[in-house]
């Protein structure tokens, strides 16, 4: 178990990157507490498998360290590095037992067969594959391999991290939540270090405690899930995190308010003299039906359960709000209200601080 | 429900039954025709039931020529798999080597059966071939046409260079066909090399090498042209193997039916072998 730290951490897959679009991640610091439960957020191709196999020695970055408590194992390999990864697609060892697949990594590193056994028994007792410990792996379903996959990280008790690059992508819907309460569950029972790699919002924001949302190579924001939801640092966090995702209305700036359409509308941050391609974001949850404020054109109503998502046209923008199902929705024009705890201003895309500042 | 019974879907298939008919079932059906009867020529034949096979099981003229054809067929199959693999493992998996070693190893299997024979042939000659000339400045006496262990390793040496490459092309494509997570993983485990090769490759590999085996048996038992132009089944009847035997008694003694009964004997062989590889090989596939 170990603190992780990521410092000065860049990395391009080119011999000689020029380009900022050579990098496949961009310059970033992390530290990632001892214990924790982290998921790294993002859409494909944005670099998050790219920081996983940097983090277990997979890849090793061009430029930066990473460090395991006071250890720097930048350039060790993943063998001496102490962490265990569960890959997209389950990797099992056909011809062998689940046994044997369980104990396949310490036998690797030459432990006695009765501790093996003493392991196995308890990892798999964890993990529920008891029963088909006898069986050979091959014949096991994708949700059992991956299970296997996670007992041979679990197995030995000297991983600093348990690293999970989208393990669930080939699991059975009904499945999915099962393995993923197994997973929460594990991390309270063993507290090791666990970093998901996820590109479904749902699956970050139920297993970690904390999130980072990545976008092209880059570190947008890191909070805990609800610090996500409430306070995107970036329009993209707001648009990528919630279902629907956050409204984003480029606006006009009047002395530090922001204007659409002629009306001014209240945020809980002020426009810089600076700004740039400067935009309001406010959630769906946060729009209203009011009697004064934005005129606005019903366009559609879908049924989303719950709630009813309504699509609206604002000054030729398209805003969506959420509306607690059996609550009247007019038809044809009607006015919006942003609550104004909920509603930013943003500055090429980053949320302005009370300050001015980005 | 209503089908229609249409009877002219039969025509469709009637060009294919042509085709097999007149390329196996005739021929094969000639050759039992021959296997079971005696003939003085002109075509006036009598009936002589199982005498033939009787004759051909009896012979020691074909139990040696079935024995020298196992000693080849299963001296090349130990050195050709084992080979093969170890190639594919050392090729590269990416970048421009990758299309270089293709071809190179593509290259012996497009060149026509009896160049190769007339290749080695020459190549193996003692006094102006590359390799026995060499091999006799080096002090080995080596003279294929007269010795026989010479005549061997010739005929040997011909085969695992011209059919490695089989070997190797299915290695590899099965080796390629490897997600790159089993390797990451293996390495995260703490795997050797020799347990990646045992827990990973080889397993992948199974099924690609069960069919390089059977091709590379049923074509080795069935060998005739390299070995026939290299030498002609000399010195003496040394490497003269089953195919060259047959050919010497259907075309040069004109014995049709001990001919006869001998091709459908080599055919059951083939046939009963080959079932016994496929068999053990895929016994464990199911559980």
């Amino acid at each position: 178990m170990a603190k992780i730290t990521l410092s000065h951490l860049k990395h391009s897959y080119y011999p000689n990157p020029t380009k900022s679009e050579d990098w496949a991640l961009k310059e970033l610091n992390l530290e990632w507490d001892d214990g924790g439960a982290y998921a790294l957020l993002g859409p494909s191709g944005c670099g998050k498998t790219t920081l996983l196999n940097i983090i277990s020695g997979l890849l090793i970055p061009s430029h930066g360290k990473v460090i395991f408590d006071e250890e720097d194992v930048t350039d060790l390999p993943p063998e001496e590095r102490h962490i265990a990864q569960v890959f997209q697609f389950p990797v099992v060892y056909d011809t062998m037992t689940v046994y044997d697949n369980l104990a396949f990594p310490l036998r690797n590193r030459g432990v006695d067969e009765e501790t093996v056994k003493s392991r196995v028994t308890e990892i798999a007792e964890m993990t529920d594959l008891t029963a088909m410990l006898g069986r050979r792996a091959s014949g096991l379903t994708a949700d059992g391999k991956q299970k296997i996959s996670l007992g041979r990280g679990l197995v030995r008790n000297d991983v600093n991290a348990i690293l999970f690059d989208e393990p669930l992508t080939v699991i059975d819907p009904h499945l999915k939540f099962q393995l993923r309460s197994k997973l929460k569950e594990l991390h309270q029972r063993i507290q090791n270090t666990m970093i998901y790699v996820t590109h479904d919002q749902t699956e970050a924001l139920t297993f970690a405690d904390k999130v980072v949302v990545m976008n092209v190579g880059e570190v947008v924001q890191i909070g805990t899930p609800e610090e996500l939801f409430e306070t995107p640092q970036h329009t993209f966090v707001g648009h990528f995190i919630g279902s629907p995702g956050m409204n984003v209305l480029p606006c006009e700036i009047k002395n530090g308010a922001a204007f659409l359409n002629g009306s001014k509308i209240t945020t809980t941050n002020k426009a810089p003299k600076d700004i740039k391609k400067a935009e309001i974001g406010v959630r769906p949850e946060y729009v209203t039906f009011s009697e004064k404020g934005i005129d606005a054109e019903i366009v559609k109503v879908s049924d989303a359960g719950r709630f009813n998502i309504v699509d609206t046209m604002c000054a030729g923008q398209s805003v969506k709000l959420l509306v607690q199902e059996g609550a009247s929705i007019p038809t044809g024009s009607a006015k919006l209200a942003f609550a104004p705890n909920s509603t930013r201003i943003y500055s090429d895309g980053w949320l302005v601080r009370e300050g001015g500042a980005k | 429900m209503n089908k229609t019974v249409n009877q002219k879907a039969w025509f469709f298939v009637l060009p294919v039954l042509l085709l097999v008919a007149f390329n196996a079932i005739v021929p094969l059906m000639t050759v039992v025709n021959y296997s079971v009867q005696e003939t003085f020529g002109d075509n006036v034949f009598f009936w002589s039931g199982i005498s033939w096979f009787e004759q051909v099981l009896k012979s020691s003229r074909f139990h040696e020529a079935l024995g020298r054809q196992l000693f080849f067929t299963f001296t090349i199959l130990a050195i050709e798999v084992p080979l093969g693999v170890i190639i594919a493992l050392a090729m590269p998996r990416k970048g421009p080597w990758v299309s270089v070693c293709l071809v190179l190893m593509a290259m012996p299997l497009l060149i026509p059966w009896n160049v190769v024979g007339a290749m080695w042939n020459i190549f193996g000659l003692p006094e102006i071939g590359l390799l026995g000339k060499t091999l006799n400045t080096l002090g080995f006496d080596y003279n294929y046409t007269r010795q026989p262990g010479a005549a061997w390793f010739t005929l040997i040496l011909m085969d695992v260079w011209h059919w490695t490459s089989l070997v190797v092309l299915l290695a590899y494509a099965g080796l390629v066909s490897i997600p790159d997570a089993y390797y990451q993983a293996a390495k995260i485990d703490g795997a050797s090399s020799w347990s990646i090769f045992r827990y990973i490759q080889l397993p992948k590999m199974k099924r690609v090498l069960t069919i390089a085996i059977l091709l590379r048996f049923m074509d080795s038992f069935n060998i005739y042209t390299e070995p026939s132009v290299l030498t002609g089944g000399g010195p003496g009847n040394s490497t003269t193997l089953l195919s060259i035997d047959l050919v010497k008694i259907a075309l040069g003694q004109f014995d049709l039916g001990p001919a006869a009964a001998m091709s459908l004997i080599y055919f059951l062989v083939i046939l009963l072998m080959s079932w016994i590889f496929y068999t053990v090989m895929t016994r464990n596939e199911d559980q």
